[in-house]
C-alpha cells in the first residue's frame, strides 16, 4: 500500500509540475490582459518541436550532453519567446481595446492555425551540393523515407513522432519490499523536471515580486489605463508577459516531451485544456493558484485511477473543476490574495 | 498601419481556414497530390468522362499513419487497373477527403462525395468508430461502400451496402486469447483499453470472454481515451496485480506510449494486440520496449506466396517502404470494387453492390476473400512477434 502511495504520488507530481508551468502561462496573461489565451497550448506544442529539430541537428551524442540538454531549453525558450511576442504584436494588441469576445476568438483562430499549420510536411534532409561537393542541409517538401537518418521533417506532418532522447533514462531510486512484490521506482529525469519546473517557478515568482519590470507588470494587472498615465510602458509590458508565458510553456513542453517521449501537432490542445482547468481552479489570474490547482489536478487524476475505474479520469477531474466552479467561483486563491499578475 | 495590422490578423485567420478547407475540400490539384504522386492521366484530362471512386481516409491526426497507407494502396489499385484499360473503356479516379481521424468529419465527408462528386463506389474508413459515422449515409444513398480496415462487426450491420475486406472483431480476440492460452499458455492477463475506440473495446469484449471460456483468468481491466499520453496510473496498478500477459488491443501511437512507460515502471510483461499496432511508426515512437510482443493482423509481409511478393515488390518500387497491412486490404478493398464494377451490367450503385455481394475466392494479398451474407470475409488471421524494427510471422490461426 506504501508503495503504492509514493510511486502513484510521483506519478502524479510528475504530471502536476508541467500542468502547472503550462497554467502560469495562462494565469499571467489573464492577469495583465484579462484573456484567456487559448493558443498557449499550442506554443508550447511549437517549442517542443524546435526542441525537437535543436535536439536532431545537434545529434544523439551532443543532445544528451548536459550542454545539449541546456541548448534544447534554452533555443526552444527562445523560440517561443519571438512566438509569443509575435502573437502579441499581431494578433492580440490590434485588438486590445475591443471587447474581450473578439481577442478570445482570435486567440482559438491562433491555436488552430498553429495546430494545424503544423500538420504540413517541411522536411530537412543532409545531402551532398552536386556541384560544390559540399554537405548540408536542404529544406524539401518530401516525407522522409522510413530509415533516412539523414532526413528529418521539420515542419512536422500530421504523425506522432518520438522526441530525442536528451535524458538517458537512470534508475535512481529503487525501494523493493522484501519479498519483491512490491518496489518504487524513481528516475533521474523525473528528479531533474521536478528541479526545473520548481527552479523555473521560483525564478518567476521573484521576478514578478522583487523586480522592477514584476512590479510593473503587478500594476499593469491591477489598472492598465492608470498605469499607462503613471509613466508604465503598457505594450512593452504586456509584450513582456506573453514572452515570459510562452517561454515557461516552452520549458514545459520539453519536460512533458521527455516525460512521455512523444510530439504530435495536438498534443497543446490536451496539455492546455488540462493547464487551463488547473489555473481555473487555483483562481486564474493568480500564481500561486495556478501551480496549486495544478497539483491537485495531477492528485485527482492519479487518484481517481489508483482507487476507482481508469475510465473516470477526465470525468472526476472536469467534476472538480465543476465543484470548486459552485463552491468558489472564484478559484481557490481569487481573490483574497491582493497581488494578482 | 491600423490596417495593415488587421490585415495580418486576417492573414493568420484566412491561413487557419485554409487549412481546413483543404483538409476537408480538396480541390482537383488537390485530390491528385492526395492519392500520391500519380503520374497517370486518371484527372488530368477533365474534358474525358471518367468513373469516381471515393476514398474517406485519416490523412491527419492521431491515425494518420493508417490513413496515409491505406490511400497507397488504393491508389495503386486504380493505377494498375487504369493501366489495364480502366472499366467498360473508361479511366478510374478516386476523390480523396481527409476527415482527419474524426467520426465527425467523416460523416461530412461521406456526404460529400455522395451529394457533390456522385461516386459511384466508396472506400473508407479504417477505424471502425469513423466507418460506423460513415455507413448509414452511404446505405441511406444507395452507393455500395467497402471499408478495408474496420473491423468492428457493427459496421457491416448497418445494412445491406456496407462491406468489409478485413476479418472482424470477434474473430480477432479470439486468435489473441486462443494464441496467448495454447502457445504462449498465459494463465493470468491483464487488459488496458482504449475506451473511446469502439475497435479497441470490441476486441476487448470478445478477448475476455473467450479466454475465460477456454479457463483462464483475466486479472483486470484499465482504460484509457484515445488523446491520453500518460499511462503510468493504469500500469502501476496492473503492475500490482503481476499478470502473465497484458492485452492492449490499441492503435499504435497509444501503444508505443503505453510499452514505453511499462518498461519505465518495471512492469515486466508480455504484452499482447490486435492490428492497430501495425505501422512502422510502432517502432519509431516505441523504441524497443514494444519487442517480444505479439499481435493478431490480417497479412504478413513474410508471406512467401506469390500473390503478396508480387505485391510488395510492386508497392516497394512504387514508394520505397514494405506495405503493412492497411496499404494491402487498401489495395484489396479498391479491387474488389473495380472488379465488381467491371461484372455490373450498369453502373449504378444497386447493381455494383450486387455483384460486390458475389465477390466469391477473389484473391487479395491479404488472404483470398469470399464474402459471406453479412458481407464479412471469411478468412485466417497471422500472429506476429515484434522484434526489433520488423514484425515476423508467427503463425496462422484458420477461423
Amino acid at each position: 500500500m506504501l508503495y503504492d502511495l509514493a510511486q502513484h504520488l510521483i506519478n502524479a507530481v510528475a504530471s502536476g509540475t508541467i500542468y502547472a508551468l503550462v497554467a502560469l502561462g495562462y494565469t499571467m496573461v489573464y492577469g495583465v490582459l484579462k484573456l484567456i489565451n487559448f493558443a498557449h497550448g499550442d506554443v508550447m506544442m511549437v517549442g517542443v518541436y524546435v526542441g525537437y529539430a535543436v535536439a536532431f541537428l545537434l545529434g544523439r551524442q551532443a543532445a544528451s550532453s548536459f550542454l545539449g540538454f541546456m541548448a534544447v531549453f534554452l533555443v526552444a525558450m527562445l523560440a517561443c519567446a519571438v512566438l509569443g511576442f509575435i502573437i502579441e504584436r499581431f494578433a492580440y494588441r490590434p485588438l486590445r481595446e475591443k471587447s474581450r469576445l473578439t481577442a478570445l476568438i482570435t486567440a482559438i483562430g491562433i491555436s488552430f492555425a498553429l495546430s494545424y499549420g503544423f500538420q504540413l510536411d517541411v522536411t530537412l534532409t543532409k545531402a551532398r551540393d552536386e556541384v560544390t561537393q559540399a554537405e548540408g542541409y536542404r529544406l524539401t517538401s518530401t516525407p522522409c523515407a522510413t530509415g533516412d537518418e539523414h532526413c528529418v521533417t521539420i515542419l512536422p506532418g500530421a504523425a506522432a513522432r518520438r522526441f530525442p532522447t536528451i535524458i538517458e533514462s537512470v534508475e535512481w531510486v529503487n525501494i523493493a519490499s522484501a519479498d519483491g512484490l512490491n518496489e518504487v521506482r524513481l528516475l533521474n529525469w523525473q528528479v531533474m523536471s521536478f528541479l526545473i519546473a520548481v527552479g523555473l517557478m521560483v525564478a518567476l515568482q521573484v521576478l514578478v515580486f522583487r523586480t522592477r519590470f514584476g512590479k510593473a507588470m503587478r500594476a499593469v494587472s491591477h489598472d492598465h489605463r492608470t498605469a499607462a498615465l503613471l509613466g508604465i510602458p503598457v505594450d512593452t509590458v504586456i509584450a513582456g508577459t506573453f514572452m515570459l508565458g510562452s517561454a515557461l510553456a516552452a520549458g514545459a513542453g520539453i519536460l512533458y516531451a521527455i516525460k512521455d517521449k512523444q510530439v504530435q501537432p495536438l498534443m497543446g490542445m490536451y496539455v492546455g485544456l488540462k493547464a487551463f482547468v488547473a489555473a481555473v481552479i487555483g483562481g486564474i489570474g493568480n500564481l500561486k493558484g495556478a501551480v496549486t490547482g495544478a497539483l491537485l489536478l495531477g492528485l485527482c487524476e492519479e487518484g481517481v485511477v489508483w482507487f476507482g475505474s481508469s475510465s473516470w479520469r477526465d470525468a472526476v477531474a472536469f467534476g472538480f473543476l465543476i465543484i470548486v466552479l459552485l463552491v468558489r467561483p472564484e478559484g481557490l486563491f481569487g481573490r483574497y490574495v491582493p497581488e494578482k499578475v | 498601419m491600423r490596417l495593415s495590422l488587421l490585415l495580418a490578423c486576417a492573414a493568420v485567420f484566412t491561413f487557419g481556414c485554409e487549412k481546413k478547407t483543404t483538409n476537408t475540400d480538396p480541390k482537383p490539384a488537390d485530390v491528385k497530390q492526395a492519392v500520391g504522386d500519380t503520374p497517370k492521366p486518371a484527372d488530368a484530362k477533365p474534358a474525358e468522362e471518367v468513373l469516381l471512386l471515393g476514398e474517406v481516409g485519416s490523412l491527419t491526426g492521431s491515425e494518420a499513419a493508417f490513413g496515409v497507407s491505406t490511400r497507397d494502396g488504393i491508389a495503386m489499385a486504380i493505377d494498375e487497373a487504369n493501366e489495364a484499360g480502366g472499366v467498360k473503356g473508361k479511366k478510374l479516379a478516386v476523390r480523396v477527403y481527409d476527415d482527419q481521424s474524426k467520426p465527425e468529419e467523416a460523416a461530412s465527408a461521406v456526404t460529400r462525395l455522395i451529394t457533390q462528386d456522385k461516386v459511384l463506389v466508396i472506400l473508407g474508413e479504417v477505424a471502425s468508430s469513423n466507418s460506423l459515422a460513415m455507413a448509414p449515409k452511404a446505405q441511406e444513398a444507395k452507393i455500395p461502400m467497402i471499408s478495408p480496415s474496420s473491423t468492428n462487426p457493427k459496421v457491416t450491420e448497418v445494412g445491406d451496402y456496407i462491406f468489409r475486406v478485413c476479418f472482424i472483431d470477434p474473430f480477432q480476440g479470439y486468435v489473441m486469447a486462443k494464441y496467448s492460452h495454447d502457445e504462449l499458455k498465459f494463465k493470468d492477463v491483464a487488459i488496458l483499453t482504449d475506451k473511446k475506440s469502439a475497435y479497441s473495446e470490441g476486441l476487448t469484449e470478445v478477448f475476455k470472454r473467450k479466454f475465460t471460456e477456454m479457463g483462464g483468468k483475466i486479472s483486470g481491466v484499465e482504460s484509457y481515451a484515445k488523446g491520453d499520453t500518460d499511462f503510468r496510473a493504469q500500469l502501476t496498478n496492473i503492475k500490482k496485480l503481476r499478470p502473465q500477459g497484458l492485452y492492449v488491443p490499441g492503435y499504435y501511437q497509444d501503444v508505443a506510449v503505453i510499452a514505453e512507460q511499462a518498461r519505465e515502471l518495471g512492469l515486466k510483461v508480455t504484452m499482447m494486440g490486435g492490428d492497430g499496432w501495425d505501422s512502422a511508426k510502432l517502432f519509431e515512437l516505441g523504441g524497443t520496449a514494444v519487442v517480444g510482443s505479439y499481435v493478431s493482423n490480417h497479412y504478413s509481409a513474410d508471406d512467401p506466396s506469390p500473390r503478396v511478393q508480387e505485391f510488395i515488390k510492386k508497392y516497394q518500387a512504387r514508394y520505397k517502404t514494405t506495405p503493412d497491412s492497411l496499404a494491402a486490404l487498401g489495395y484489396d478493398a479498391a479491387r474488389v470494387a473495380i472488379d465488381a464494377m467491371k461484372r455490373a451490367t450498369e453502373l449504378t450503385g444497386p447493381a455494383i453492390r450486387d455483384q460486390i455481394a458475389t465477390t466469391k475466392d477473389f484473391p487479395g494479398v491479404a488472404g483470398t476473400i469470399t464474402l459471406d451474407a453479412n458481407r464479412n470475409p471469411v478468412k485466417p488471421a497471422v500472429v506476429l512477434k515484434v522484434e526489433e524494427g520488423k514484425f515476423t510471422y508467427v503463425s496462422t490461426v484458420a477461423p
